[in-house]
């Protein structure tokens, strides 16, 4: 079936079988392999990537679901020369990410918080990212860096 | 040369790393990103059994789906190999490992062991596939519990006669032990159990295997911490001349030691290639990630301590059973070998005697999971000492002062025959109490029990010690270990002044770019941007031992140091002639080559490397070119250590315990990248709370793995930790030029005990003296139920 989607501020468009999940069709219809795949019980958030501005893991629903939606990937948050969005910028500043593979997902995940929550502390930012899982740092650089991301944002995106 | 009189101002800062935009871009490419024309996709049929005769294997149904291009049984394929799977690591002579292969033939013996692999043109078509290969099994009783299996009562492989793969002793003095027990005043005797656990890193495996279209000739990209290994180790099983062989490992999303291994899936891809002169590609689902990679520790440890009316430890005894799984991987067998020299912890103790049965059950093969083998013996002495302590009456941070190894000992030499490089222990622990505000805490503690508080504080503390990196490749002979303990390393400066730095490390997460550039920076006096570092790539670092045992800084950053400062020694060669003065009238700092006395006469390296590009005017028999290759093989391991402190709230209700602080101080030696280093102890620190609380392998009667996903499977997410409170002392090692010790594993191995300590600690008034691991709130509860009956 013809699935289509506006992706990064891109109209796409590609033929899948029904039961093609969103995150294959980004990674392999579309070529947009920085949305990771980390299982298969839509436990770890490595899939995250924001429909109309809303996080979803992508793992967990078809393709065929959004088509005609708005959808955003880690590759479509820097900007068109390479500067990095103010979240990412804050994940390296602060250190928060070591093997990088939850990061794509995990600055997903920490952006739609950010939005939906202006006035997030530590403890927030902990449960707000319980879905999504890291291995290698701890998470205690990565909460740091989404409070620091949140204070310069100043509320917007 | 110690990092301290470093040269150049970089070594020591908190550098941002230069891995990360392409990270954060979602640009890095993982081995199941790379875009690869016409491969083949493998899906693995699997048993479902422990311990299963295979009957009969039926692929005909799988052959008619579309697309589908064979599906090979282990009959198939024999002849793809010319020897079976390998193990680098014999630990005794007499060592019982039976060979096998990448798929099972007559029995399966664990449940996830590979039987068929099915290959087709999509991974859709391949998945459809393997859904409709038929195998006829006819189940065996699987061996499962360690200590039944270590009865022999029932035998997994008949030909050996017994489930015991072999037994590994370290007891140098057995009538000094003997009497030393005979003599003590208190003795200590525990019974500790370390679950098996799932490193779970978070990119799952992946292998791409593509032959060249000239021929005989294969890249293999695989998710890998070891690429130079790994292709030693394909071409000697799959029979394929070293030389045809490219590792490639791309970026690679975690290890944490279960990427340090030769799976039977990179074997596969590599033979399906070579038959079918295609590319041929396998990613593991996270429900075969649970299953088919290896796992981690599995100990069950009877430690028994010797001590005086004071506290003194006069002598250690360790009986442990090591589980190995059905299969011995790669390093399997050595895992308890790299703890057994440390279960007297950072104490002088002069009495030493280690035992280590290791075991077959029906059950996923272990191996290196960060730590091995130094994370269950430091458990096991921190346990020990905090009963000690209780049987005695003495604070637990004072039995561990009466006991250190005093800091004037240094280089020691302990019982049980290592040479300990350097520490100062008593400090690093003051510092740790001074930072945790351990008295008002302990006030905390006895205000809520006098309160009658249902939820109870606890203080658990954790010193460690331990070994790593390797080394060196000498004593790794002595200790039966199949490679050596040396890194290469190349520091190139080209015509344009810019650097190439090839490693043999090969990094997952580590940071090794960034270390790796500042240390060459700092020693050559240039830019760390105009650094380049080449690795994980073996036709561009044809030499390496890889990255794993918290080697890559002590062993490989010191190679890179040892090479830039033999650049900086042929630069001088070339300036001092081109100056026309001596070598030793010349001083090199911020770059360049200044002489003595007259700081207006210099010569900068960017021109000295156009000279040696050009070679006009070199002195005498100086070859061309301004690079150097080292390999490095240290004199010693190097032997990182602290003082951990966990602070727990119990809730007697409910059993829940809630990690309510973490404090460490650590020491290892000087540091490259403060900012690096933190985020190893952190992310180290997150594992072992997690063995301590939350993770455990388990398989249910039959040998199935229950907790087969991460749904089951409690990797903690960021809601069930805190931040934690870092501090650090600093003692070089005088091992290698850095000064530097591994802090790769630190985190992991300090800090289960720490937590235990502290519920131990919670619950002690009650009459608890122990906690198994997880502590999970049922298990908590019950304990304290006990305790309760009890009273
Ligand atoms: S891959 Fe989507 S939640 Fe794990
Ligand atoms: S950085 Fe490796 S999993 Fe998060």
């Amino acid at each position: 079936m013809r699935v289509e989607m506006k992706v990064n501020g891109v109209a796409r468009a590609a033929d899948v079988e029904d039961r093609t999940l969103l995150v294959h069709f980004l990674r392999d219809a579309l070529g947009l392999t920085g949305t990771n795949v980390g299982c298969d019980t839509s436990s770890c958030g490595a899939c995250t990537v924001l429909v109309n501005g809303e996080s979803v893991k992508s793992c967990t629903v078809l393709a065929a679901q959004f088509s005609g939606e708005e959808i955003t990937t880690i590759e479509g948050l820097a900007g068109a020369d390479g500067t990095l969005h103010p979240l990412q910028r804050a994940f390296q500043e602060n250190h928060a990410l070591q093997c990088g593979y939850c990061t794509p997902g995990m600055v997903m995940a920490s952006l739609s918080l950010i939005n939906e929550h202006p006035n997030l502390d530590e403890k927030a930012v902990r449960e707000g990212l319980e879905g999504n899982l890291c291995r290698c740092t701890g998470y205690h650089n990565i909460v740091k860096a989404v409070l620091a991301a949140q204070s310069e944002m100043g509320g917007k995106l | 040369m110690s990092a301290a009189e470093a040269k150049g101002g970089v070594i020591g800062t908190r550098k941002l790393r230069r891995e990360d935009p392409e990270l954060l871009a979602g640009k890095a490419r993982f081995a199941d990103d790379l875009v690869i024309p016409g491969a083949l996709y493998m899906v693995m049929v699997r048993s479902p059994f422990a311990h299963a005769r295979i009957r009969s294997i039926d692929v005909e149904s799988a052959l008619g789906v579309p697309g589908v291009v064979g599906a090979y049984t282990g009959a198939d394929l024999a002849g793809e190999w010319a020897g079976p799977m390998p193990c680098a690591w014999p630990v005794t002579p007499d060592m019982k490992n039976p060979p096998h292969f990448p798929l099972a033939t007559e029995v399966a013996r664990y449940a996830g062991d590979g039987v068929v692999a099915v290959v087709a043109t999509t991974k859709t078509a391949a998945v459809d596939a393997a859904a409709l290969v038929s195998v006829e099994y006819e189940e065996l009783s699987p061996v499962l519990d360690l200590e039944e299996a270590a009865s022999d009562s029932e035998v997994i492989y008949e030909d050996f006669g017994t489930n015991a793969s072999f037994v590994w002793s370290v007891e140098p003095d057995p009538d000094g032990v003997r009497q030393a027990f005979d003599q003590a005043a208190v003795v200590v005797s525990e019974r500790y159990v370390h679950p098996r656990l799932i490193p779970a890193a978070m990119e799952p495996r992946a292998i791409a295997v593509v032959p060249s279209p000239m021929g005989d000739e294969y890249v293999v990209y695989s998710s890998t911490q070891i690429p130079h290994i790994l292709r030693v180790m394909l071409a000697l099983t799959a029979g394929i001349s070293e030389t045809k062989l490219r590792v490639v490992a791309p970026s690679v999303g975690g290890a944490f030691g279960s990427k340090l291994d030769v799976y039977a899936e990179e074997l596969l891809c590599l033979a399906l290639a070579r038959r079918l002169k295609q590319p041929v590609r396998f990613t593991e689902e996270r429900g075969e990630a649970t299953m088919a990679t290896v796992h981690g520790r599995g100990q069950v440890q009877q430690i028994e301590l010797a001590a005086d009316q004071d506290g003194k430890v006069l002598a250690v005894r360790a009986n442990i059973l090591a589980d190995m799984g059905a299969y011995l991987q790669l390093v399997t067998p050595g895992v308890p070998l790299l703890g057994a020299f440390l279960y007297h912890g950072l104490y002088d103790i002069p009495n030493y005697s280690f035992t280590c049965k290791g075991v077959f059950t029906n059950k996923t093969p272990t191996d290196a999971y960060r730590g091995a083998g130094r994370p269950e013996a430091t458990f096991a002495i921190e346990r020990a000492m905090d009963t000690l302590a209780d049987k005695l009456g003495i604070d637990p941070a004072e039995i561990r002062r009466r006991n250190f190894i005093p800091a004037d000992k240094f280089p020691y030499s302990s019982a049980a025959g290592l040479s300990f490089d350097s520490g100062n222990y008593g400090p690093n622990l003051e510092k740790a109490l001074d930072l945790a505000g351990y008295s008002a805490l302990r006030e905390e503690q006895a205000r809520r029990v006098a309160a009658g508080d249902s939820h109870l504080l606890g203080i658990g503390i954790s010193c460690y010690v331990e070994m790593c990196g390797l080394a060196p490749s000498r004593v790794l002979g002595a200790l039966s270990y199949g490679a050596g303990g040396w890194e290469a390393a190349t520091v190139r400066v080209l015509p344009t002044a810019k650097v190439q730095v090839v490693t043999g490390s090969a990094p997952h997460g580590q940071g090794h770019e960034t270390s790796w550039s500042m240390i060459v920076a700092d020693r050559l006096g240039v830019p760390p941007e105009d650094v380049e570092v080449l690795h994980s790539d073996t036709s561009i670092s044809p030499l390496g031992m890889d990255t794993y045992g918290s080697r890559s800084l002590s062993v490989g950053g010191s190679a890179i140091f040892v090479a830039a400062d033999k650049v900086v020694e042929k630069a001088r060669k070339i300036a001092a002639h081109q100056l026309e003065v001596a070598e030793e009238d010349l001083e090199f700092a911020s770059g360049s080559f200044k002489v003595k006395g007259s700081p207006d006469r210099e010569m900068p390296l960017a021109g000295i490397a156009f000279e040696a590009f050009t070679a006009h005017n070199l002195p005498d028999g100086l070859e061309p070119n301004l690079e150097a290759s080292v390999t490095w093989d240290p004199p010693n391991f190097t032997f990182p250590n602290g003082s951990h402190i966990a602070v727990v709230d119990v809730d007697q209700e409910t059993g829940a315990v809630e990690l309510l602080r973490y404090i460490a101080v650590d020491d290892c030696g000087n540091q490259i990248n403060p900012m690096i280093v933190e985020g190893q102890i952190h992310g180290g620190i997150a594992q072992g709370v997690a063995q301590a609380l939350f993770e455990e392998a388990s398989y249910d009667s039959e040998g199935t793995l229950v907790t087969a996903s991460l749904a089951d499977y409690l990797v903690p997410s960021a809601a069930e930790l805190p931040s934690f409170e870092l501090a650090n002392t600093v003692t070089p090692s005088p091992t290698n030029p850095l000064g530097v010790k591994g802090i790769g594993e630190a985190g992991a191995i300090g800090s289960a005990p720490a937590v235990i300590n502290a519920i131990v600690d919670a619950l002690g008034h009650l009459g608890v003296t122990n906690c198994p691991m997880p502590a999970t709130p049922e298990r908590v509860w019950k304990l304290l139920q006990q305790a309760k009956a009890h009273k």
